[in-house]
């Protein structure tokens, strides 16, 4: 993890992309402890749609609120649902992917095409229409980025898995008399953690996007929780008077995107030799 | 077995699951019909009005047979009917599907005509400015949602043009070529902007990889032009995995674009399911999401094939 690190942060969007994250956490934890400059829901009435300045650094909505405290607790909003989700997804699709390839047949039939059924459904369809059974929400928010995410990795992990079955290590190790546990994980597992770890990543990218979406449709977060897609929502009819409301939550999404996209692309880099320098 | 044989077969397989899902989802909604129907008036009804309604519509059966009366009912085209609308909810979606077509169409046309050139000048020019500029560029792209973009440029538009794109009703092809077109041109550059970006970074790692094989040294060593070898050579194999990416990008966009036509106020069928789910209008979420899932995968199966036939190496069944 430590050596992932440290080469990540030698490569030059790995590096960018790792700065970027670390300002989102940092922000995510400081507004989740309340460390924002201004509380994020309290109303300043008489500073209705400031421009931004030394007390309301991005300025303030039409309520009067701190965009700027908003936007902290919208990104902590936005990383909680998106680390939420793709560890779900992360966990479920391995399960499926590993126990398909190891005992392959029927198991792996049904799996797979249930997998496939999922993944008839474009991504932000399938959201919508548990978010039509659920009600929308932060939790229907995180249901639905890991629904649609499974299914991916499922295939993430088969094919590799598939592949490691037959080597002979892993026959070797069977025959030795480990048991099927430990063969899975000490032997299938580990071994899936470099493609693994390029999916999570580029699946964070793809979940922050997702949520925001979800949100600016009105369909994740709910107010006054502040999140990025609504904040973003609402500048809408107010973007020729105040248009800070409208830039900060459009360049914090897109930042916060491209930093994942960004590492993603750098540990793909690092881990497969043979597409160095290829992808941009 | 071979390969396209095998994704001919699963493929009503699959057909059949999605329509199961999509069956059960929708009867998984809390709250029933006729009140999402008719709202507060819903309890003016007398209860045989209610029943009356509900035989109407076909909910008074239980599960299984409603799902068969809905399948046997797919075979002939008959889709049930929207409550919204009420009109056949084939029809519904056949209005509505224009305007995602041509739009799906008119950004790929954007995004290929974009990124290929310019995925293909990178290639060329690796690890020189101009390349690190494009890849740059594509990768600020893939980063910035649609709808990010589509905001953006409704607000470059109005504020600084002082122009509002036309919205709210659409103006099919064949009445009025141009206009039609001038009202899609925004949504489909909304559309177009993150899937050029894919195009781009795609044509160019496929260029790379092209351009370091046998064939192409061979091409250089009889004194072919660096054009010629680019576009003549190199160009059509590294295309393949452009087609791939289209056709998924296609596909999905053929689902229609929720949001965007949600931003720019657009009839199409990204909006009808929205409309169709927040009303509660059963029998058109289940047709609209059907057709949508089905068009999908027909789109995939397509791709596929193409790929099989630009690929002779799958065909045996190698993969």
């Amino acid at each position: 993890m430590g050596k992932m690190l440290s080469s990540l942060f030698r490569h030059p969007s790995g590096r960018i992309g790792l700065v970027i994250i670390g300002f989102y956490l940092l922000a995510a934890i400081l507004g989740t402890l309340g460390l924002t400059p201004h509380d994020p829901l309290k109303l300043f009435a008489i500073d209705r749609l400031k421009a931004p300045s030394g007390t309301y650094w991005f300025g303030t909505d039409l309520l009067g609120r701190d965009a700027f405290s908003r936007l902290m607790v919208g990104i902590r909003q936005s990383m909680l649902i998106a680390f939420a989700s793709v560890a779900i997804a992360t966990i479920a699709g391995t399960i499926i992917g590993l126990v398909s390839a190891w005992w392959g047949g029927l198991w792996d039939g049904i799996f797979m095409r249930v997998m496939d059924v999922l993944l008839a459904f474009p991504a932000i369809l399938l959201a919508l229409l548990i978010i039509a059974i659920v009600g929308p929400g932060t939790m229907t928010s995180v249901a639905a980025i890991a629904i649609v995410y499974t299914p991916i990795f499922a295939r993430v992990v088969r094919g590799p898995a598939l592949s490691l079955k037959q080597r002979d290590f892993v026959d070797a190790a069977r025959t030795f008399g480990s048991s099927q546990g430990y063969v899975l994980t000490r032997h299938l597992l580990l071994n899936l953690v470099a493609p693994l770890a390029v999916q999570v990543t580029l699946a964070l990218a793809w979940a922050l996007l997702t949520e925001a979406g979800l949100s600016f449709l009105g369909l994740g977060t709910q107010p006054p929780t502040p999140s990025l897609g609504l904040m973003l929502a609402e500048s809408r009819n107010l973007m020729t008077h105040a248009p800070w409301l409208m830039i900060f939550p459009a360049v914090t999404i897109m930042l916060g995107i491209l930093g994942f996209n960004l590492t993603g692309d750098a540990l793909r880099d690092i881990l497969d030799p043979r597409t160095q320098r290829r992808e941009a | 077995m071979s390969y396209v044989v095998q994704r001919l077969l699963t493929f009503p397989l699959i057909l059949l699951g999605v329509s199961i899902l999509v069956f059960v989802a929708i009867r998984l909604v809390p709250g029933d019909a006729i009140t999402a129907m008719l709202g507060t008036e819903a309890g003016l009804l007398t209860p045989v009005q209610r029943e009356a309604l509900a035989a109407y519509f076909g909910i008074d059966q239980p599960i299984w047979a409603q799902y068969l009366r809905w399948l046997t009912g797919l075979f002939q085209g008959d889709l049930g009917i929207s409550s919204i609308y009420g009109k056949p909810v084939l029809t519904v979606i056949l209005e509505r599907f224009p305007l995602t077509l041509q739009l799906s169409l008119m950004s790929m046309v954007i995004a290929l005509s974009v990124g290929v050139p310019l995925g293909v000048l990178a290639a060329s020019r690796n690890e020189r400015p101009s390349d690190l500029v494009v890849r740059v560029l594509a990768m600020l792209g893939q980063s910035t949602p649609n709808f990010v973009v589509g905001i953006l440029i409704i607000y470059v538009l109005s504020v600084f043009f002082g122009f509002v794109p036309a919205m709210g009703t659409f103006t099919p092809l064949f009445a009025d070529p141009l206009a039609s077109i001038a009202q899609l041109i925004f949504p489909a550059i909304t559309l177009g902007f993150a899937f050029a970006a894919s195009v781009t970074r795609i044509s160019r790692s496929a260029m790379l990889d092209v351009l370091s094989d046998d064939y192409v040294r061979t091409a250089r060593s009889k004194g072919a032009t660096p054009m010629s070898v680019i576009w003549h050579h190199a160009l059509p194999n590294a295309l393949i995995p452009v087609v791939t990416l289209s056709g998924v990008e296609f596909g999905y966009l053929l689902g229609g674009a929720v949001i965007v036509e949600q931003i720019f106020a657009l009839p199409g069928l990204g909006r009808l399911v929205l409309d169709a789910i927040t009303q509660r209008d059963y029998a058109l979420v289940q047709g609209t999401v059907l057709f949508i899932a089905f068009n999908f995968l027909v789109v995939n199966l397509l791709v596929d094939l193409a790929y099989v036939a630009l690929d002779p190496r799958i065909r045996i069944g190698r993969r």
